[in-house]
């Protein structure tokens, strides 16, 4: 389990990173944590020349109010994300998510930022980053710009962000009182989901105003539920409905078949998971 | 024996005390000594290169460009050794005519599983050796490859692949008991015939999947023939076998070899063995003159180190329809991997003398047909045998209890030895000495709650509840201590199982005690000096107990199958009774009285109605200044003793496990889980709590987690633990474990065993509740392991949960190619 030799960069500064970034191209590879990317060099799947560690840039870490959002730097780790009460009051569904990621030490090495430009159709991040309409914050060469949740996954490990760019900050519009829930099936603690699902719903008395689904696993990038969401709209907060929606949760989706389970019985435990995050996010 | 152990009241005894374990500090904290810790002037690091297919032809191996890599030493192939490049050995043939394919340690044709060494680099550090393997370019000719255990075994009349083409088939060797022959017990063949006629018959097969050992320090060996002697430090369990293997092998005289075993990280048996890496790495430091190290890599060890498992079992049982049992039929195909690994295909022979189990069979006929294929070798895994013909037997009792329809408990009690009958020879020839399966029973069910959780099954099918509740049990036995002598000669076992132990008596009052058992991970620091502290009368802290160097520790045949405390122990115990009897004629000296009027407590002679007395430390003292001894007296009370049981051991217990199904998802979660074991008497309770902690754990993972996957290129798809799911704390819950005791006869202290037991009586207890929370959807099985998927196809499609064997991809979480964001990646999962 021994990497390729590489060379180590430590910048202070995203200006630095991006031109260490712009100077070595594809031969560098940015180091967010490491949680994926170490396994991956010390299993010889990729050898950069250059590994990029952003982790001694101090303004890429922290959860800020930004009025009507919170911006978390990308380089916040799972367990600041996790005890964060910003993250908690407006993004309860992420706060929720969290805590099911992986395992105590994965959370404290782990960063935010770079689970979500990582790209893990399993990973935890990605469905509560689209249920939250996250927009993810993009530095390069020439200036930042911001891309919505529903553009950046691109792919399996493909995002928006560009070969001389840099996931600086996740903006997440506020949720203050959206009830959340991230339901997470898993045979062993430590295990990537084999589905999950983010949900997080506004009520308005015993009506479900709008819901907003994020799956896990369901296909080659985490996937919005819309045929979910559009059919929760507007519906009493029972579960009957919820039921009733929960049944379309495979739609537009494209679940891969490996050891443990195929894509039949992923859409299956889409279907149950939808109805029992929606539920508890309900509080039914 | 005049030798007591009572001390003065004040004094606790150590026998039965929760003592922490004396070896854990430097083993938790990691300022210990494991092998890949060691550094040597001058050593050099090796890379292997090993095979990416699973059966080829070695047609061309370049090394050129490795070798002209920096600080790299050598780059060496099958071709450049000759014999002394030694052979890896089987220790038991199971038959005369057993087919045994030559294993070399890194042959140079052709290779025969996936993960195979076909080169070796040698280079001044690790890094640069694992750089320069990557230059070695091997050129492979792919031969048809046997993979699939039950295509293989028919290669001979399907003209399937054959994974070793000169021996002409894939079958190694057939192994046959059958009690009427034995003479132990009735034909099986009328049983089932009568039983068709006028009684039950129950036909199942099982699968016991493959498995992986797993242990927590990957292996390493670190060669240094710079000295006299070559010394070999090696994470193994077996430093005693290898040392004798290394001799009988490469032709280094026996007297000329160390074999160190420091501190080992765990093994499960699967350190069990004398592997290729050691080989290589004892040939590489012999060519090159300098001491030389390997260490695996996670990846490495888990498609080269040998799995555990993998077999059909297909089992007839023949009962009268009030379900007392009348014949039980058990034909094996066990899977040997690419080789006859050193224990190999002895595996399953243990299991040949457990599936009767504790019920009193009266015919028996058991067939074992050992397979060959293109995959990792296999071998001991924590229960070797045993746990395969525990989950076998267990499982179709409870079928036996739904044919009749009555409690499977009452079918058991209906079938299994009185507590009375006892000793009891089995159909399968042992005498089980002691046992008390009722008591064990009886305090299961009441932990359990039994009566009120079997309400509460009732209520729940009733209701039609999602969350279904099964009740699984196992009441198991093992046969532990290995192993008399006798019998493994009977079984044509290539070694004896006896143990030594060495007591050294220190000048200052301290004691050493070496003992040939071969600790790793097992607490035997703690459990020894607490037998020594009492059985001499010292204290705990004055006792040191040194193991694992062929050079301190000349005589022993290493830790497995539950041996230590049973065989080891017992040789302990007959050498400190030796010191006593060599210091009795020193302290009459010393107190001048007659030996006659002596008596031996609390660690002091002492003059018989008088108060002079003198303490062994002082008698030790004495005879080390020798000068004032009896005549005649040899100046030392150093003891050695070597004892070979008479008959092996037979734990028992009573195993109840309640899990919740999910039928709509088929998540399952353990809701309780309690055992009653029955291992003799108890050394040190809180070890024992461990070994049955960490053992349930273990068997449970085989019913729910673990499974060593090829995909159909003989690739190893659970090649990481992101597939081959080992599980945490975090999948645990609290088990409640108790003990009920009735020692064994074998050994002084009546000790039975206890390092396989959880492990070996979990699984079926698993499995049985599974089943039984969802037999009412017309289910009968599940294959294991029991991943949600197969429990809720089960439930949605009734019968099987699948007999085929698993097949799929790996989760694909750290991705290998450049993806188009290639500059971006980062922390995962």
């Amino acid at each position: 389990m021994i990497p390729v030799q590489f060379d180590y960069l430590a910048p202070t500064s995203v200006e630095e990173a991006l031109a260490a970034l712009v100077e070595h191209g594809d031969e560098a590879k940015i180091l967010a944590g490491g949680q994926s990317l170490l396994p991956v060099l010390r299993l010889r799947l990729n050898a950069p020349e250059l590994v990029i560690d952003l982790g001694k840039i101090d303004s890429l870490r922290g959860v800020r109010d930004e009025g009507d959002a919170i911006v978390i730097g990308a380089m916040t780790p799972h367990a600041q994300v996790q005890t964060d009460p910003l993250v908690a009051e407006h993004a309860a569904v992420l706060h929720e998510a969290v805590q099911h990621l992986a395992d105590v030490q994965i959370r404290h090495r782990g960063t935010l930022g770079g689970a979500l430009a990582h790209a893990d159709p399993a990973g935890d991040m990605g469905a509560p980053a689209l249920a939250l309409d996250a927009q993810f914050v993009i530095a390069g060469s020439s200036g930042t710009r911001t891309v919505d949740a529903q553009d950046f996954f691109v792919d399996l490990f493909e995002t928006a962000i560009g070969e001389d760019e840099i996931l600086t900050e996740i903006r997440i519009p506020k949720h203050t009182g959206w009830g959340a829930h991230y339901e997470k099936f898993v045979r062993v603690a430590h295990q990537w989901p084999i589905v999950a699902v983010a949900a997080t719903v506004r009520l308005d008395g015993d009506t479900i105003a709008e819901a907003r689904i994020g799956l896990t696993n369901m296909g080659s990038t985490p996937l919005r539920a819309r045929a979910v969401e559009d059919a929760l709209a507007g519906q009493p907060a029972t579960e009957d409905a919820v039921r009733a929606a929960a049944a379309h949760a495979t739609e537009g989706t494209n679940p891969p078949s490996d050891l443990n389970g195929d894509a039949d019985y992923r859409s299956h435990l889409a279907g149950v998971l939808t109805r029992r995050a929606v539920l508890a996010a309900i509080g039914r | 024996m005049t030798a007591t152990q009572e001390r003065p009241a004040d004094v606790q005894a150590e026998i039965g005390r929760d003592r922490r374990r004396k070896e854990d500090q430097r083993l938790i904290t990691g300022r210990t000594r494991w092998t890949d810790n060691l550094q040597l002037n001058g050593m050099l690091h090796l890379a292997m290169v090993r095979s990416p297919f699973p059966h080829a032809t070695i047609t061309n191996i370049e090394t050129s460009a490795a070798k002209d890599t920096t600080n790299v030493v050598a780059v060496l192939t099958g071709k450049d050794f000759g014999e002394e490049l030694g052979v890896c050995i089987n220790a038991w043939p199971i038959t005369p005519d057993q087919k045994t394919p030559a294993h070399s340690p890194m042959p140079a044709d052709r290779v025969a599983f996936a993960g195979e060494i076909v080169a070796v680099v040698v280079a001044r550090t690790a890094a640069e050796a694992r750089d320069a393997a990557e230059l070695v370019e091997v050129d492979y000719e792919e031969l048809p490859a046997a993979l699939e255990l039950k295509a293989a075994a028919a290669a001979d009349e399907n003209g399937g692949a054959i994974a070793h083409p000169d021996l002409g088939t894939n079958k190694s060797a057939l192994w046959v008991f059958d009690s009427g022959e034995a003479g132990t017990g009735g034909d099986v063949e009328e049983a089932i015939a009568s039983a068709r006629t006028d009684g039950i018959v129950i036909e199942r097969e099982y699968r016991q999947q493959r498995l992986i050992p797993a242990f927590m320090e990957p292996r390493s060996v670190v060669v240094d023939p710079t000295g006299e002697q070559l010394t070999m430090w090696s994470a193994t369990q077996i430093p005693h076998i290898l040392r004798f293997a290394l001799a009988a092998t490469t032709g280094v005289p026996e007297s000329k070899i160390r074999v160190i075993a420091p501190d080992v990280g765990g093994g499960f048996g699967g350190k069990l063995q004398a592997t290729p890496e050691e080989w290589i790495t004892w040939a590489v430091a012999r060519r090159l003159g300098k001491p030389v190290k390997y260490t695996e890599t996670r990846s490495e060890s888990l498609i080269s180190a040998h799995h555990g498992r993998d077999q059909w079992q297909k089992l007839t049982l023949a009962a009268q329809k009030d379900g007392t049992v009348t014949g039980l039929k058990v034909e094996l195909l066990a899977d040997l991997g690419a080789y006859v690994a050193l224990v190999g295909g002895g595996v399953p022979v243990l299991g040949a003398f457990m599936f009767n189990s504790i019920y009193k069979f009266p015919a028996y006929h058991f067939a074992c047909q050992t397979v060959l294929t293109n995959k990792t070798w296999t071998d001991a895994y924590r229960g070797a045998g045993r746990p395969e013909a525990t989950f076998a037997i267990e499982r179709i009792m409870d079928e036996l209890a739904v044919e009749v329809g009555v409690d499977p408990l009452e079918v058991r009690e209906k079938n299994w030895i009185k507590h009375e009958e006892f000793p009891f020879t089995t159909v399968a020839g042992l005498e089980y000495d002691t046992g008390n399966y009722e008591a064990a029973t009886e305090r299961a069910k009441e932990m359990f709650g039994y009566d009120d959780l079997r309400a509460e099954q009732k209520r729940r099918r009733e209701a039609n509840d999602p969350v279904q509740l099964g009740i699984g049990i196992s009441t198991f036995t093992e046969m532990c201590g290995l192993a008399p002598s006798r019998v493994l000669g009977s079984l044509d076992y290539g070694a004896g199982g006896w143990e030594s132990a060495t007591i050294r008596m220190l000048a200052t009052g301290k004691v050493e005690v070496v003992t040939g058992s071969s600790a790793h991970g097992q607490g035997h620091e703690t459990a020894w000096s607490q037998i020594v502290a009492d059985r001499l009368g010292v204290a705990f802290e004055d006792i040191e107990v040194l193991h694992g160097d062929t050079q301190v520790s000349a005589k022993g045949l290493d830790t497995y199958g539950s041996r230590s405390l049973t065989v080891g122990g017992e040789a302990l115990v007959r050498a400190a009774d030796k010191v006593i009897e060599k210091a009795r004629p020193v302290a009459a000296h010393m107190l001048e009285a007659s030996v006659d009027d002596l008596e031996f407590t609390g660690g002091r002679f002492s003059v018989r109605g008088t108060d002079q007395g003198v303490a062994i430390g002082e008698i030790a003292t004495a005879v080390f200044a020798a000068h004032d001894l009896p005549d005649g007296m040899e100046p030392s009370l150093d003891s050695e003793a070597t004892y070979d049981p008479v008959n092996f051991s037979f734990p028992h217990g009573t195993h109840l496990c309640a899990i919740e199904v999910d039928t709509e998802t088929g998540a399952l979660k353990i809701r309780k889980y309690v055992c009653c074991d029955d291992i003799g008497t108890i050394i040190n309770p809180l070890i024992v709590a461990g070994q049955i902690h960490g053992g349930l754990v273990q068997g449970i993972a085989q019913a729910l987690w673990e499974e060593a996957v090829y995909d159909e290129n003989g690739t190893l798809v659970s090649g990481s633990f992101v597939d081959y799911l080992l599980p945490t704390a975090a999948d645990t819950i609290n088990f409640d474990i108790d003990h009920t005791t009735s020692p064994s006869t074998t050994n002084t202290l009546g000790t039975k065993g206890v390092g396989e037991a959880g492990t070996i009586a979990s699984t079926p207890a698993v499995v049985n509740a599974v089943v039984d929370a969802i037999r009412h959807f017309g289910v009968t099985d599940i294959q294991m392991p029991c991943t949600p998927e197969r429990v809720w196809k089960a439930v949605n499609g009734g019968t099987h949960g699948g007999t085929e064997d698993t097949e799929g991809a790996a989760m694909p979480h750290f991705d290998e190619a450049e993806p188009g964001n290639s500059s971006t990646e980062g922390a995962g999962a």
